[in-house]
């Protein structure tokens, strides 16, 4: 029986190096979250209104965000904008901002849908019992909206924490990185590392996501 | 420029060939896992829940990097694009199943049991009623798969397959020419990208003709 490279994760502190290395991915995706679920909210109510330059502007930003891969966006910022204003950002800003921009995107559209899926007739309906416009607003579109848009908001949050791992790519200290220099160091006393730490990453990945769209899923059914 | 260009053109082709196979492996594990759950089919049911579950949890880099680098260590061996289509089956394949699923699922119960009683037999029923129906609720499901997937294939580079990010960024190191390369990356992945997605809206029109009662 060939050894299956799991001891080298019980020497010294590898295995919390692992954990500390997912710990930078996850840091960077809940950053980028927080900025997305804001902005993307703020953006999904506003691209509904009508007016002219601002709307094209926006179209354009949310075409170009969904069409291109998110490894090209972070070569842009990371490669690109060093060259075009001569700054040098650092890895982790430029996912930061990488994923905001990507998730506030996608953010905006889900809540856009939220609103535009409640039926015309809510609103006349209200409107026409007499409720002003925020009163409308507050207590007939958005709680219908919310149960759709929460369930949504929680599945970006998974895509969001495992798009990160292309983090990897533009030479950030993520968990891939960790695994591979634990990799490197063991690869005389181990030489089957790599299958025992890629699986460990395997499944922290997934022991990470899987109770989140548990959730999300759990969520949709009640309210669906 | 002129020394760029035909090399960002290979690496279009590897990433279109790598994609095209890949999605079509990821719709036929799609199409076996959601029938698997749709029938009931004891064992392998329970195996299509599992997979579906690892495969939407986890990203397409770590199973990359599992395949390439972790299973040649207990003897399974390949090639880097063996790998990169391996990869992109493995995570597309839920996805796609999810997409089939819904569609299966919104056909109305009404539709199976009609086609029933006029005598048609269960495989009849499901050919000729249940799937015409079914394919046309997953085309937009399918589509936004098939843009997601062709965008993923941008992390293969990392296992060394010589695609267009692995190109831009060769380049970049060879010349220092970033925006140039940077842009010619834009356009290659828009002409891949935009057509597909043009494609997809039309398809979806066209297929929902077809839907019942619209």
């Amino acid at each position: 029986m060939q050894s299956l490279g799991l001891e080298v994760l019980f020497k010294g502190k590898n295995f919390a190096r692992l954990l500390g290395g997912l710990w930078t991915a996850l840091q960077i995706s809940l950053i980028s979250i927080a900025i997305s679920m804001v902005l993307g909210t703020l953006l999904g109510i506003l691209v509904g209104r009508k007016n002219g330059i601002g709307r094209v502007l926006m179209r354009c930003y949310l075409e170009f965000i969904h069409i291109m891969p998110q490894m090209v966006l972070l070569f842009i910022v990371f490669f690109g904008t060093a060259k075009a204003f001569g700054w040098n950002l650092s890895g982790e800003l430029s996912s930061v901002i990488v994923f905001s921009l990507w998730g506030t995107a996608e953010m905006s559209d889900l809540v856009r849908g939220a609103v535009t899926s409640v039926p015309v007739i809510q609103y006349e309906s209200a409107m026409a019992l007499g409720l002003s416009r925020p009163q409308v607003f507050r207590f007939v579109i958005l709680p219908q909206a919310l149960r759709r848009l929460i369930p949504q908001s929680i599945n970006l949050i998974t895509r969001m924490i495992k798009t990160t791992s292309l983090v990897l790519m533009i030479g950030v200290v993520e968990i891939l990185k960790v695994g591979q220099q634990i990799i490197e160091a063991n690869r005389k006393s181990s030489p089957n590392a790599a299958f025992g730490v890629y699986l460990t990453i395997f499944l922290l990945y997934f022991l990470l996501c899987w109770p989140v769209s548990l959730l999300a899923r759990q969520l949709e059914k009640r309210w669906g | 420029m002129a020394k760029i260009l035909p090399l960002y053109g290979k690496a279009a082709v590897l990433t279109v060939r790598i994609g095209v196979l890949g999605i079509l492996f990821a719709m036929l594990a799609g199409l076996l896992c959601s029938v698997a759950r749709q029938m009931k089919i004891p064992v392998l049911k329970q195996l299509a829940s599992v997979y579906i579950e690892l495969s939407r949890n986890t990203p397409l880099l770590v199973q990359l990097f599992f395949i390439y680098y972790g299973l040649p260590k207990i003897g399974i061996k390949t090639d880097p694009e063996t790998c990169g289509v391996a990869g992109l089956a493995f995570l597309g394949g839920s996805y796609m199943a999810e997409a089939f699923r819904s569609g299966l699922e919104a056909v109305g119960k009404i539709q199976h049991e009609s086609a029933l009683s006029l005598g048609l037999t269960g495989l009849q029923t499901f050919r000729y009623v249940i799937l015409p129906q079914a394919f046309a609720i997953s085309i937009p499901g399918i589509t936004a798969n098939v843009i997601f997937l062709l965008k993923e294939t941008s992390v293969f580079s990392a296992i060394s397959l010589m695609d267009l990010m692995f190109t831009a960024k060769d380049q970049i190191g060879l010349y220092y020419k970033t925006t140039e390369c940077l842009v010619l990356l834009v356009v290659f992945y828009l002409l891949i990208l935009l057509p597909v997605s043009l494609l997809g809206s039309l398809l979806e029109r066209r297929v929902r003709y077809a839907e019942f009662g619209a």
